[in-house]
């Protein structure tokens, strides 16, 4: 299990169809080696959580750039804990305002990568910041 | 963290990667004919321009993209935008609203007057209309998927006040296939929705003269990614599909064709975007002249709105915004634009505060009445760079139109995800081109500056959604129920039969149904669309 890939669920909650983004950085993350789910466009939270247990990945990436940020991130790490899968690692990105940035990583999202953020960067965040679930980094 | 290591060089490409030399001589134009390929402003191929004497006649509409909150909210800023001398309307749409949901429905969660205005009934949109004089102010609508609702909506307003529907003008955006490719807010699958549009487009032609169906838009897809001889190439390519579906519902060419408009995006190369808005207006000329063999030379103007680039505008150092907007509203101007959109500085981050809308309405001004750029119809044309660049987009677009005819058209390529594919591949080409500084973003992968100063921006409470919810669901309980019912059965009815349902939908308007009822009716008869998501 230890050399097992990183499995990484990316998804959009959301309504808003902005997936340039999210489908970049799905890209450059398979490219980078990880093993990459996308879950297509227009995902509620129970949809995101759902998909995330019966994959069994790792971390969920969230793109969302329709400002609903601040009521769909909580709700989405309100549920993981409640399906008992509190340590999948939750990261973020899109258009999140500065201010609102520290108060979603203290509900609990890992990381926000905002506009203008390299590629390489998240790559290099997610090898540093994610190991396969149950094994110890 | 200061980048100031290596200065980056000047590419020698354009944005979309087409080889530029360093000067262009007369031979590069040598094969162009001046009465063929470019004729004067206001002749066919229409070029340089669809007026002889372009913004001396009239000058391009000002027209800002507002819209946030509830209807109250975004009249405010109508009147705001109107009395700083805007000379037309333009409403965004909340997210639910762009997906035919109500706003107290599940999927409109956080969402509700963030991102547009939230419109679920008719009472919103009189509140939304309420003091703009419908028969003097054009209104343009960003509205897709639910477009025959919110049409539907405006002609009730109209019809109540008394104004005649002939007098009324504006445009309704109606672009599904831009839709399934890019921006991705949709109800019903691809067939089902072009026979949607092929009823608004008879009863526009029926009842609406002044009213601009479809705005067949490139915007959407050049911010998800494309190039510009994409955009080019996409937009036109809908457009063929938009002519032949009214062609199929029995219209007559010139019938619908004048009323057709575009959307085009001005990306920061300032030159590509000339060459493509002219590029353009050629070959939409000889696609309706010479494919559809349209008479009325109004058929074969290609009028545009033109928006600034919102994806070219960076988070970081956001006053330089400012300039960018100022250059590609020049080349809009240039390129010969009939309505014009510059983005707001602070909108990588939120809609627009009021004090940057106005200077980037400001932008515009100074543009029409200061730098003399609107006093010569097409002044670059015959520059030889600028002409072998038009030549150049042109060509690489007639290839992509080329093999969307090979896939049987528009509607089964975009089934096919070919044009949904093109433009994920070069988004993500760019993005590695940045990763390289090959392309240079001044702010974010050079000149970077270790402090930055945060800008104001404009937060939507969320109050907005409660009273949003609230006012929806007072409407539902005070309107009488058996003309809503009998309305949405109607509806149901002729959907089903295959009959024009604008007809049906504007009953069902004024019978207070709401848009996430009249669009569930729609869902039921044609199904949900549903993307296979590919990355």
């Amino acid at each position: 299990m230890g050399n097992r890939k990183i499995r990484i669920l990316i998804a959009k909650p959301g309504l808003d169809g902005h997936d340039r983004g999210v489908k970049v950085v799905a890209r450059a993350l398979r490219d980078a080696g990880f093993e990459v789910i996308y879950t297509g466009l227009h995902q509620t939270p129970e949809m995101i959580v759902n998909s995330a247990i019966q994959e069994d990945v790792d971390a969920i990436g969230l793109s969302i750039l329709s400002g609903a940020h601040n009521t769909l991130f909580p709700r989405i790490l309100k549920l993981l804990r409640q399906r008992g899968a509190p340590d999948i690692v939750v990261f973020a990105g899109g258009i999140i305002p500065e201010e609102d940035v520290a108060p979603l990583k203290q509900a609990g999202i890992a990381e926000i990568f905002t506009p203008g953020t390299s590629l390489q960067a998240i790559v290099d965040w997610v090898r540093q910041h994610v190991s396969p679930r149950g094994v110890k980094a | 963290m200061v980048m100031q290591a290596q200065r980056p060089t000047v590419p020698g490409e354009t944005l979309s990667g087409i080889p530029l030399k360093v000067v262009y001589r007369p031979e590069d134009v040598a094969g162009l004919d001046y009465g063929r390929d470019l004729g004067d402003p206001g002749a066919y191929p229409f070029t340089r321009g669809i007026h002889a004497d372009m913004y001396r006649g009239r000058l391009w509409t000002m027209r800002q993209f507002a819209g946030f909150g509830t209807a109250e909210d975004a009249n405010r800023r109508f009147h705001y935008l109107l009395q700083m001398g805007q000379t037309g309307l333009s409403v965004a749409f909340d997210m639910p609203t762009l997906m035919g949901y109500d706003s107290d429905h599940p999927r409109a969660l956080g969402e509700v007057g963030r991102e547009g205005v939230a419109i679920d009934s008719l009472a919103d949109m009189e509140i939304l209309l309420e003091g703009i004089p419908l028969d003097q102010v054009t209104t343009s609508m960003t509205i897709n998927a639910p477009a025959n609702v919110l049409l539907a909506m405006y002609v009730a307003v109209a019809d109540r006040r008394g104004i005649p529907r002939e007098r009324i003008g504006g445009t309704t955006q109606t672009d599904m296939l831009k839709e399934f490719i890019a921006q991705k807010e949709w109800i019903v699958p691809p067939r089902a929705s072009m026979k949607l549009i092929q009823d608004m487009l008879v009863f526009g032609a029926r009842e609406l003269p002044r009213w601009n169906i479809i705005s067949i838009s490139g915007y959407h897809m050049r911010e998800a990614g494309a190039t510009a001889v994409q955009e080019l190439a996409f937009t036109l390519a809908d457009g063929i599909a938009y002519v032949q579906a009214g062609i199929d519902a029995g219209l007559e060419v010139d019938d619908f064709a004048p009323r057709l408009s575009f959307f085009f995006d001005c990306h920061v190369d300032f030159f590509e975007e000339i060459a493509k808005f002219r590029a353009a207006r050629r070959m939409w000329a000889r696609i309706m002249r010479e494919r559809f063999g349209a008479r009325n030379p109004r058929s074969w103007w290609l009028r545009f709105h033109t928006q600034t680039a919102g994806v070219s505008l960076t988070a970081q150092q956001p006053l330089n915004n400012v300039a960018r907007v100022a250059l590609q509203a020049l080349a809009a101007v240039l390129g010969g634009t009939q309505s014009l959109h510059t983005n707001s500085m602070d909108e990588t981050y939120a809609l627009p505060t009021e004090e940057a809308v106005t200077v980037a309405l400001r932008t515009q001004q100074i543009i029409a009445y200061e730098s003399g750029a609107a006093a010569v119809a097409d002044p670059l044309g015959g520059a030889y760079f600028v002409e072998a660049l038009t030549t150049e987009v042109e060509r690489q677009a007639w290839e992509y139109i080329r093999r969307i005819d090979d896939l049987g058209g528009m509607v089964a390529a975009v089934e096919a995800g070919f044009p949904q594919r093109e433009i994920a591949e070069a988004a993500y080409r760019y993005q590695q081109q940045l990763e390289r500084q090959k392309k240079v973003i001044v702010g974010v992968n050079a000149f970077a500056q270790a402090e930055e100063r945060p800008i104001e921006i404009l937060r939507i409470p969320p109050e907005v959604e409660r009273r949003q919810v609230e006012r929806t669901r007072q409407v539902r309980a005070r309107r009488d129920q058996g003309r809503v019912r009998a309305a949405l059965a109607r509806l149901q009815e002729v959907a089903q039969a295959g009959g024009n349902t604008m007809y049906a939908i504007v009953d069902a308007v004024k019978a207070e149904a709401t848009l996430g009822e009249i669009c569930d009716v729609l869902r039921r008869v044609y199904g949900e669309y549903r993307e296979m998501a590919v990355i």
